[in-house]
């Protein structure tokens, strides 16, 4: 089944660490880029692909209003088969509101996803985010009341000023919201954003403090019943992510708006980041990035990201040399980074760390 | 011509006191090349002779000189090496001459190189012309100079030529002094041929090119040669002499003539420096004296970095030893480097050199073991070996005694560096010899040092210790009973061959313990904690650790960006290609080279 990925390239502000495509909106574009949304979904080619999982990313879809969002999952609906999906919308904890929410739940989206971050004002403040934790907690009990009954947070890990106590007390507050769903990222200076300077950079956890945070996170959330089943993510009674599960799991997926990826039919191409572009133009147009990737690569690539690790017939059968996988693999298991079991392996918190390292040698091994 | 209006010279001169810039006058105003195809460092053809501004090969060129009496004159300009690793070379090209112009820096004075290659120079019965040049500095002080030639080489100078090859200022003066200073050479035309060759090499198409100086008889285009030393014959195809950038055909090489033969030799190593060349049919009864097998000093273990390009890197090896018959190598393997080779080398710069053409002209990325010179191991069975390379040195319950190379050191100083100097050489268990003034605040310092202490950085370190005011020159003295042990070094428990060497018994605590510390800075973390030891004979007299990397990997997932993820292995993967997998350790090239860095 694919997936279908709507970008909305909109903030309110833009956040000083977000390097994804985005831009404050003028007064008349929220409309025209639903209508080029639209019109993209509607005029898609290949009708009647199945879908289970519809993903509005962004950005902040949240800043499109209720209407605007029902067109477009109306749109989608009339052009793929969406059954039983899972429709997930990206929000900004300032921007729902109680009206908003039962709207969003009329129009069939059935999970939340809010960017909280931290619980610690002053963090929030360094962050560039415009609610408070109150403002967050109170967006999450808002959704509860409509409905709501999976919502995911987002919580930044070696943000600048953060301490272990204060990664704590973020936490605590987070599990006392009673959600699903938590990705838990470590912050990534990325080139070119507000954060990309040294005193940023002194101010945010060194790698052995972001290790510790990070062990910390794993620690805390399994504790409290989150099973850990991505690098960054975490969920209770089975509410994982479906829609990010299809980009580990190799599925398919398809992209609408400037900047969106998509891989379909063995292809994996995305539409320029050019918002006015995209809006003029007819149909986005589709840059092709790799034809037929090598699907030994990308399996132990984003298998490994998963908990559920790799598997050693799925290796073989796609080619895969699972002795020497195995073999490279002892060395890292004596480090604790990974484990081995019969039919498959896959890597601990402490290897999920450094897991590039161990990824691009397993991929060396694989391929001997 | 008459022989009496030939004249065979050459230049001394220590590194940059101008010997390259006076050529390059010389060959200018004899209008031997054209002005306008004049670049600096004419002589100095290859791209690492002009960077460092060195001669690595000899070479010689034909000059006409229409002299002031009003005669003509044909000289022999045979541009030699000044480094002590060409020792040989330069010796043999100073006898296919019967003089020498020995440049002193008006600045500088006499320096080390100075006076070996004036040594030389005198040994060889060569008549000195001394010139004093640079006269166009501030600093500069040709009386002072002149005193030093006087004093020191004890030949007259105070009517030397001053000038200045950079300006042309009385370069005629030199020409001048090479007419009536130097004399002609004598020999006989007609007795056998007895012709000495001072340098050769390879050309793709004649074969290999013979430069050499006919000492008797004559030789042309025909004649069957006999090489003396090996035996081999050969029939020579051409005949000629150098011109300043190409080879001249002629007819016949006369006694006391300079130029070339080719004879369709295939292989280098049939035409040895200092051998003599005689007519198959007419041979003279006895070779030129001197000549010798040079013998490598220093080796070292030449591996690929990526074990692929073995064949090439052998290829390039075959092509350089057609030019360059002192270098030597033969395969050997490393566990931890595959297969490679162990290459002999003259000396330091000799093997600099040759692993920077193998990387500039030959395109390859290579990892060198650290230099290493041979020891002599008698066995407690009786035997005697030499050992080449650091990890066959016999286990230390197999040796009853061993000998290393030691040299005789002159290093030449302002006295106020004296002090520096003995506390660098006691150091590197230098003996002190003896200390000569060479003026009121010059001395010679000399000490005898063993040669594994300063094949490593000895050079530099003089250097930093005496603002570069030393200079520094050695010869072979011979081998010496030492206290040796091998130090090895284990990474991750597995011992690591290519990083082992060999050290006296009271620096290897210390050197062991630097050694660590180096490799521990230059091997990034790995995914685990590695241990870095330093052992000998099994006991481990140091360690470190280099830390398990804690934190490597792309947590968020990019809106199905893959592709993102990929480039980043990417560059992971070329990352890795710069390194090599040890056992379970990826270790970069650099590190295989902090084994010679130790004292900085």
């Amino acid at each position: 089944m694919t997936g279908i990925y709507v970008h909305v390239p909109f903030c309110a502000r833009k956040c000083p660490y977000c390097d994804f495509y985005s831009a404050v909106p003028d007064k008349n574009i929220l409309e025209d880029y639903t209508q080029a949304l639209v019109r993209n979904i509607r005029e898609y080619t290949s009708k009647g692909v199945k879908a289970d999982t519809l993903y509005f990313g962004g950005g902040t879809p949240s800043l499109l209003r209720p209407a605007q969002l029902d067109s477009i999952i109306r749109a989608a609906k009339d052009t793929f088969v969406l059954e039983n999906a899972e429709i997930t919308l990206e929000a900004n904890p300032c921007t729902v509101t109680s009206e908003k929410l039962e709207a969003y739940l009329s129009s069939g989206i059935n999970r939340l996803s809010l960017g909280v971050q931290s619980a610690v004002e002053s963090e929030l403040e360094t962050l560039g985010r415009l609610h408070s934790f109150e403002t967050a907690k109170k967006a999450v009990e808002n959704a509860k009341k409509a409905g709501f009954e999976n919502i995911s947070c987002d919580i930044m890990l070696g943000t600048p000023g953060q301490t272990l106590s204060t990664l704590e007390t973020s936490i605590n507050s987070l599990l006392s919201l009673d959600i699903q769903h938590i990705s838990a990222y470590m912050l990534k200076i990325e080139q070119g954003t507000a954060f990309d300077c040294d005193k940023i950079r002194n101010s945010c956890a060194d790698d052995e403090l972001s290790a510790q945070m990070y062990l910390k996170t794993v620690e805390m959330l399994v504790n409290a019943g989150f099973e850990q089943y991505e690098i960054s993510n975490f969920a209770r009674n089975g509410k994982r992510s479906r829609h990010n599960m299809k980009y580990w799991k190799g599925e398919s997926y398809l992209g609408f708006g400037p900047s969106a990826h998509s891989f379909f039919d063995n292809v994996r191409y995305f539409c320029p980041g050019d918002t006015k572009a995209f809006i003029t133009q007819k149909t986005q147009p589709r840059i092709v990035q790799e034809e037929n990737p090598d699907k030994l690569e990308e399996y132990i690539m984003l298998a490994l990201r998963l908990s559920d690790g790799i598997g050693f017939e799925k290796l073989t059968a796609l080619g895969g040399n699972v002795n020497a996988v195995v073999q490279a693999a002892r060395t890292f298991e004596k480090a604790g980074l990974c484990s081995i079991s019969q039919d498959k392996l896959h890597l601990t918190p402490q290897g999920f760390l450094v897991s590039n390292g161990i990824i691009s040698q397993l991929i060396d091994s694989a391929e001997s | 011509m008459d022989s009496s209006n030939i004249r065979n010279f050459c230049i001394i001169a220590h590194i940059d006191h101008g010997k390259s810039t006076l050529a390059d006058r010389i060959l200018e105003l004899t209008e031997t090349v054209e002005l306008r195809e004049m670049e600096d460092q004419l002589l100095d053809n290859m791209d690492i002779e002009r960077e460092r501004g060195i001669t690595i090969k000899a070479r010689a060129v034909r000059l006409k000189y229409h002299a002031e009496n009003g005669e003509d004159y044909v000289f022999n300009l045979i541009d030699t090496p000044g480094h002590v690793d060409f020792n040989y070379e330069v010796s043999r090209s100073l006898v296919a001459c019967e003089g020498a112009i020995l440049i002193v820096d008006a600045s500088q004075g006499i320096e080390a190189q100075t006076l070996a290659n004036t040594y030389l120079a005198i040994e060889n019965d060569l008549e000195v012309v001394p010139v004093i040049n640079k006269i166009d500095l501030p600093s500069a002080d040709p009386e002072r100079a002149c005193n030093e030639v006087e004093n020191i080489i004890g030949i007259p100078a105070m009517d030397a030529p001053r000038i200045s090859a950079k300006m042309g200022t009385n370069i005629k003066e030199v020409l001048e002094r090479v007419i009536t200073d130097i004399p002609a050479p004598k020999g006989d035309d007609e007795a056998p041929l007895k012709a000495l060759i001072f340098d050769s090499y390879y050309d793709q198409y004649k074969g290999v090119i013979i430069y050499c100086r006919v000492k008797e008889g004559h030789i042309k285009a025909g004649d069957t040669i006999r090489l003396m030393a090996t035996g081999a014959e050969f029939q020579t195809v051409e005949i000629g002499y150098m011109g300043a950038k190409e080879l001249v055909p002629v007819g016949e090489l006369h006694a006391g003539e300079v130029g070339y033969i080719a004879a369709s030799i295939k292989d280098i190593g049939d035409t040895r420096v200092g051998d003599t060349v005689t007519n198959a049919a007419m041979p003279c009864d006895e070779a030129l004296p001197g000549y010798k097998k040079v013998n490598p000093m220093v080796y070292c273990g030449i591996y690929p970095a990526d074990g692929a390009k073995y064949g090439d890197l052998r290829d390039a090896l075959e092509k350089l030893l057609l030019n360059d018959a002192s270098l030597s190598f033969e395969p050997e393997t490393s566990v931890a480097l595959g297969f490679g080779f162990r290459c002999g080398f003259l000396g330091l710069l000799h093997m600099e050199i040759i692993q920077e053409r193998l990387e500039r002209e030959y395109n390859l990325d290579l990892i060198t073991t650290a230099p290493s010179v041979t020891y002599k191991v008698t066995l407690t069975s009786g035997e005697t070996v030499t050992i080449y390379n650091p990890t066959n040195y016999p286990d230390p319950g197999l040796i009853a005694s061993a000998q290393e190379p030691v040299v005789n050191a002159h290093i030449y100083t302002p006295s106020e560096f004296v002090g520096n100097i003995m506390e660098l050489c006691q150091d590197r268990r230098g003996t002190f010899k003896d200390m000569k003034y060479i003026d009121t605040n010059r001395v010679d310092l000399h000490y005898v040092l063993p040669l594994n202490e300063i094949v490593y950085d000895f050079f530099d370190a003089l250097k930093s210790k005496t603002r570069g005011y030393a200079s520094f020159d050695y010869e072979m003295k011979g081998y010496e009973p030492s206290k040796l042990v091998k130090l090895d070094v284990l990474l991750n428990g597995e011992p690591v061959d290519a990083l082992s060497f060999i050290v006296h018994e009271e620096k290897a605590y210390a050197r062991g313990r630097r050694l660590t510390e180096k490799l521990k800075e230059n091997i990034p973390r790995q995914l685990f904690e590695v241990p870095v030891q330093a052992a000998i004979g099994g006991k481990i007299i140091a360690r470190e650790t280099i830390k398990a990397l804690r934190k490597d990997v792309l947590a968020k997932c990019y809106g199905g960006d893959i592709t993102r993820k990929k480039k980043l292995l990417e560059k992971q993967k070329e990352g890795k290609k710069r390194m090599r997998q040890l056992g379970s350790v990826a270790v970069p090239q650099e590190a295989f080279m902090s084994v010679l860095k130790l004292d900085d």
